[in-house]
């Protein structure tokens, strides 16, 4: 540690970190605009201006930028020296000159970094009397809104989008004070991440365009720590509410997972919570009018259920407790996992590779400080953004060392990038089609799911003798083998990302089969496997039949009624399999929060409440356990999955159910049932939790209109709504200082209205949250030396005459059954198509946008064609859940029908 | 015993003495214009609405009786969607026409808004708006502010130069 000296009080700091980071981690309030923690200083606002002495003697002391200045032991600085204090003021007065003056039509009024940096620096009364630079705004898409008078050239803008996250089509154009940011024409930002650009922007350049629909202030917004539900990734996110609608959603840093980021389909994706297709009143179907109150649902469940044989289909999108809650109530062996057969093997697969494998998995943080990554069968940036971007961090992390070596700090940022220039670290990448990483990447392979698999195997051989051999490997293949192997061998901290997204178990294996491997001689490798839902992990962590064995107990008349828990079927499972079922089963009741094809077949159906009208536990893919919480009150009928599990035990009288009350009795009853999920009761704290005998509110202290917005209906103010689930109040009165991490409904503290106010809630800026990063791990890795390889080396891909082999394909915006409701994704998300390589589109006579027609599994399915090169032939790519594209459990063999074939069946379209 | 019979005699005097009291309502009580009375949402010399939607009022108002939704019209000019002010809460501190950044809140000289039932004291916008531009005369919002809305493009607002051209190569 070192010793600093502010205004002559000595602290004592982390070396190498810079002067302002110093400060800040100290809480003394400093302003600064171009420095950000994730992307490091490039001095450019002279914001953060501070005095530095040479000694105690010397009194006259030099302005220096405090950004750029690292921190020596014995430095003596002053924050408040009157002459820093005044060029700080000038400073931003100068910025200040071209400011538009609309901070009251601007949305980023009231969580500005720009208007709470004014305030700081005490600069109050414009005196420049000249005209203002202005600007034309650009068209920037569905999720961003343009308005570039409000910048200050802190150039964050860009270098977020085009160093940190990779993006090309966002820059700066012209020259002096004419200097502009955006794109080279108006047009879709094409980044996956540019929603960060809100945040990242201290002024209201770049602000949430679907928040500008229902614009509301920060300090008006009902905020509750959530977890994003678009991936398995489980990022950390923080949802606004009011009047009733979910109005924005903001990252939430996690130290370990997301840090300040999240991606755009979970920024914009939750626009399905205020959908015209969400169900808000209990339904059955014999009634007349269908809607009916929830006392008359439950009457009419206890009437059908009391006698029936009932089964329960959970759900990877639902949460532990729901799942749980189903569980309890249908009996353990009544309980089946509503997942398709491919999944859960997958699932199962990667769970027991995590549990018995010696590997870590890493969280996304650790991914960032990986020094050699080998990504197998996955896309990334459309199954699990974050980790993209976490990758693209990755690869930073060998050419750093040369910085290192030159003395530079890491976190001089233009320094560092010049020095290292295009230089990147090993990554690899084998997968089923050109992904967006490629560009940074070593070297690629596109190929079928068993060929990746295949050269994971060759890799994990060349590490270690112990893993099986690969034999008839093309030259290529072996080429790429040894460069693969080579670098994760001599690479410090050497990282396995795959997953369940190409489908394929032999991918996993061979994944399992490098990362034990490489464990056998770097005890620090690590591995990532994704998975495809929220909640995948957590399911098969609680584990269940198979949805097939609910078919056959519902054909077979070993049960009759069943209980569809937040699932649509039809996503997982065939057509005429779920038609047969449903008609089958006498009683149908589902519980979810939209309308979709199997709350049609229902006899019942209730209205459960979304990640923002509920709370719960979800496992990530990196087995992290982490609680969201309700946003907002709802009215009666609306509840969480749980509760009307509790309520339709309590009408039946069920031994377990009938004694839960709230959520901590469902989390008590996991951690008791299942030894694995002990965690969960740490994973946050529970609601008798209290600060000084108070909650926590979800409201700010400047929350406005609460005796007014409900007047037009009743001008007498109800009782406030309460809370028995959790340690916040849905009001603004309770605890007003830090809650423990896992409970922090916004960033805020004063003078820092912005999101930059998280630095006050961070042990040192960058690093955890204070009392440790929200979340458990519940999965560990087993200190063996024995590695066990899986040994099943798949035979090479052949193509089949008159056959495509059909694999999965994703799309960040459009795969992912809910954010595709929010109209923004949905503007982004592709046509439906197949796509197929040049040659076999040349061998079927088809031309791109051409129909092709084929049969998978039994369903004969028409698409577009679009040729994709990397695409290996004789195999083709099917979207995964675009809406258009059927179900069909990928991957698998698909027969070409002749374009002559008469045309009996309309595709089928799935909602 | 003298003290009495002056307070007696200053008493009687008082009844030669001009009236405190006015005869209301027959006769009405003389209000200045910066008299904080009822609340009305006022419109800039073109007669747009002045009110943009920005939630200061709502914020600085101590009783939290003013709710509102800002929207925006297809030119990007924002105004309330619904503006209510629930005046059985209103202590008339005029708190909200201080925070008001473009003189859209104000409150007038009028007093005469008793109610027999409380609900009819909760005023929606359509209540509130009126068709002038209340004690601060020539005043209009978005010819200061940098935004773009229909009839004032960017570049247009006072003390504004025309958008930089970014093609040009002139320094």
């Amino acid at each position: 540690m070192a010793t600093i000296y502010i205004d002559n009080v000595p602290y004592e700091v982390k070396p190498g970190k810079n002067l302002l980071e110093a400060c800040l981690t100290l809480g003394i309030n400093l302003p600064y605009f171009c420095w950000h923690p994730a992307m490091g200083s490039v001095g450019a606002c002279r914001q953060c201006a501070v005095k530095v002495f040479k000694d105690e003697a010397d009194t006259k002391g030099r302005l220096i930028m405090s950004c750029m200045e690292p921190v020596r032991d014995n430095i003596r600085l002053s924050v408040d020296e009157p002459e820093a204090k005044e060029f700080r003021e000038h400073v931003i007065e100068w910025l200040m000159t071209n400011h538009p003056h609309d901070c009251a039509v601007c949305d980023e009024g009231g969580a500005c970094h720009l208007q709470d940096m004014t305030v700081m620096s005490g600069h109050n009364y414009r005196r420049y009397e000249y005209k203002k630079r202005t600007y034309q705004n650009q068209y920037l898409g569905p999720f961003l809104n343009h308005e570039m008078n409000r910048c200050i050239q802190c150039y964050r803008c860009v270098r977020f989008y085009k160093d940190y996250a990779g993006g090309h089509d966002l820059d700066v154009f012209a020259a002096h004070n004419h200097v502009y940011f955006g794109r080279h024409e108006n047009g879709v930002l094409e980044n996956e991440f540019s929603g960060n650009l809100a945040e990242v922007c201290p002024t209201g350049v770049f602000t949430d365009k679907t928040l500008k629909q229902h614009y509301t202030r920060k300090w008006d917004l009902t905020m509750a720590p959530s977890v994003c539900q678009h991936c398995s990734l489980g990022c950390n996110i923080s949802a606004g509410e009011r009047y009733g609608s979910l109005r924005q959603i903001t990252s939430r840093y996690n130290g370990e997972v997301n840090g300040y980021f999240i991606c755009d389909r979970g920024r914009f994706g939750y626009e399905f919570v205020n959908s015209p297709a969400r169900i808000r009143k209990a339904l059955v179907r014999t009634h007349l009018p269908e809607a009916v109150t929830k006392e008359v649902a439950l009457q009419e469940i206890w009437g059908e259920l009391r006698q029936a044989r009932l089964i329960g289909i959970g759900s990877p999108r639902a949460s532990l407790e729901s799942n749980f809650a189903l569980k309890a109530l249908v009996g353990e062996n009544n309980f089946h996992l509503g997942v398709d057969e491919n999944d859960q093997d997958l699932v199962d697969l990667s769970l027991k590779i995590l549990r018995k494998g010696p590997a870590r998995n890493f969280s996304l943080r650790e991914v960032e400080t990986a020094d050699a990554v080998f990504i197998l069968g996955e896309d990334l940036t459309n199954t699990a953004p974050m980790l993209a971007l976490a990758v693209r961090q990755s690869v930073r992390q060998q050419p750093l060392a040369q910085v290192a070596q030159a003395s530079i700090p890491f976190w001089q940022d233009a320094a560092a990038r010049e020095l290292v220039q295009d230089k990147k670290g090993p990554l690899f990448i084998a997968s089923i089609t050109a992904t967006k990483l490629d560009e940074i990447a070593t070297a690629t392979a596109h190929a079928s799911p068993d060929a990746i698999a295949r050269l994971g195997f060759a890799v994990a051989n060349l590490i270690s003798e112990n893993s099986p051999v690969v034999t008839h490997l093309s030259e290529a293949e072996e080429t790429m083998a040894q460069q693969i192997a080579d670098a994760l061998k001599t690479a410090k901290k050497p990282l396995i990302i795959s997953g369940c997204a190409s489908g394929s178990e032999a991918v996993l294996k061979a994944a399992a089969n490098i990362a034990g491997a490489l464990c056998e001689q770097v005890k620090t490798a690590g591995i990532v496997l994704t998975v495809p839902e929220c909640n995948s992990l957590g399911l098969a962590m609680l584990g269940g039949h198979r949805l097939e064995s609910a078919f056959e107990a519902i054909q077979n008349g070993y049960a009759d009624s069943v209980i569809i828990l937040e699932n649509n079927l039809y996503r997982c499972a065939n057509k005429t399999a779920v038609d047969s079922f449903l008609g089958h089963a006498k009683e149908v009741l589902v519980l979810d929060h939209l309308h979709h094809a199997t709350t049609e077949k229902a006899r019942i159906v209730l209205p459960a409440g979304t990640f923002a009208e509920a709370d719960g536990t979800l496992v990530n893919n990196e087995g992290r356990a982490q609680r969201f919480y309700q946003v907002y009150p709802t009215p009666e009928d609306l509840q969480e999955s749980w509760r009307w599990l509790i309520n339709i035990g309590t009408s039946l009288r069920h031994p377990v159910l009938s004694n839960w009350k709230n959520l901590d009795d469902i989390n008590q009853a996991l951690a008791e049932a299942d030894n694995q999920f002990k965690g969960i009761l740490a994973a946050a704290p529970p609601a008798e939790f209290r600060i000084a005998g108070q909650k926590i509110p979800r409201e700010s202290h400047r929350f406005s209109g609460r005796t007014a917005m409900n007047a037009h209906h009743a001008v007498s103010e109800p009782k406030p709504p309460e809370d028995p689930d959790t340690p916040l109040t849905f009001t603004m009165e309770g605890y007003r200082g830090e809650p423990p991490s896992s409970i922090i409904p916004f960033f805020w503290s004063p003078g820092w209205n912005s999101i930059q106010s998280v630095n006050k809630y961070q042990e040192e800026i960058g690093g955890h949250l204070h009392h440790g990063d929200p979340g458990i791990r519940l999965i560990e890795p087993v200190q063996t030396n024995l590695t066990h390889y899986f040994s099943e080396v798949p035979e090479d891909f052949a193509p089949l005459q008159n056959h495509l082999f059909m694999v999965p394909l994703y799309h960040i915006f459009g795969s992912e059954e809910q954010s595709i409701l929010a109209p923004g994704i949905a503007q982004r998300a592709p046509e439906p198509y197949v796509a197929i390589c040049e040659a076999d589109a040349h061998a079927l006579q088809l031309k791109e946008g051409n129909n092709l027609d084929f049969s998978l599994e039994h369903q004969i399915i028409r698409l577009p064609v679009k040729i994709n090169n990397d695409i290996t032939k004789g195999t083709a790519g099917l979207p995964k859940g675009l809406p258009g594209v059927p179900y069909a459990e990928l991957p698998a063999w698909a027969i070409i029908l002749k374009q002559e074939t008469t045309w009996k069946h309309q595709p089928q379209i799935i909602s | 015993m003298f003290s009495i019979l002056r307070s007696m005699g200053l008493t009687f005097l008082h009844a030669f003495h001009k009236r405190d009291t006015i005869q209301y309502p027959e006769e009405k009580a003389k209000l200045f214009p910066r008299w904080r009375g009822r609340i009305v949402l006022t419109r800039d010399p073109d007669m747009g609405e002045r009110c943009v939607g920005c939630y200061l009022c709502a914020a600085a108002c101590p009783v939290d009786c003013i709710s509102l939704q800002a929207t925006e019209d297809e030119t990007g000019r924002r105004y309330p969607e619904f503006f209510r002010i629930n005046f059985s809460r209103c202590i008339f501190c005029g708190f909200c026409e201080e925070a008001c950044p473009t003189y859209a809140i104000q409150l007038i000289p009028d007093f005469e808004m008793a109610e027999y039932n409380r609900q009819n004291l909760v005023y929606e916008k359509k209540d509130l708006l009126i068709n002038s531009q209340g004690k601060y005369l020539g005043y209009n919002y978005y010819k200061v502010a940098g935004m773009a809305i229909g009839g004032k493009g960017k570049g247009e607002a006072i003390n504004e130069n025309p958008p930089v051209d970014v093609k040009s190569l002139i320094p």
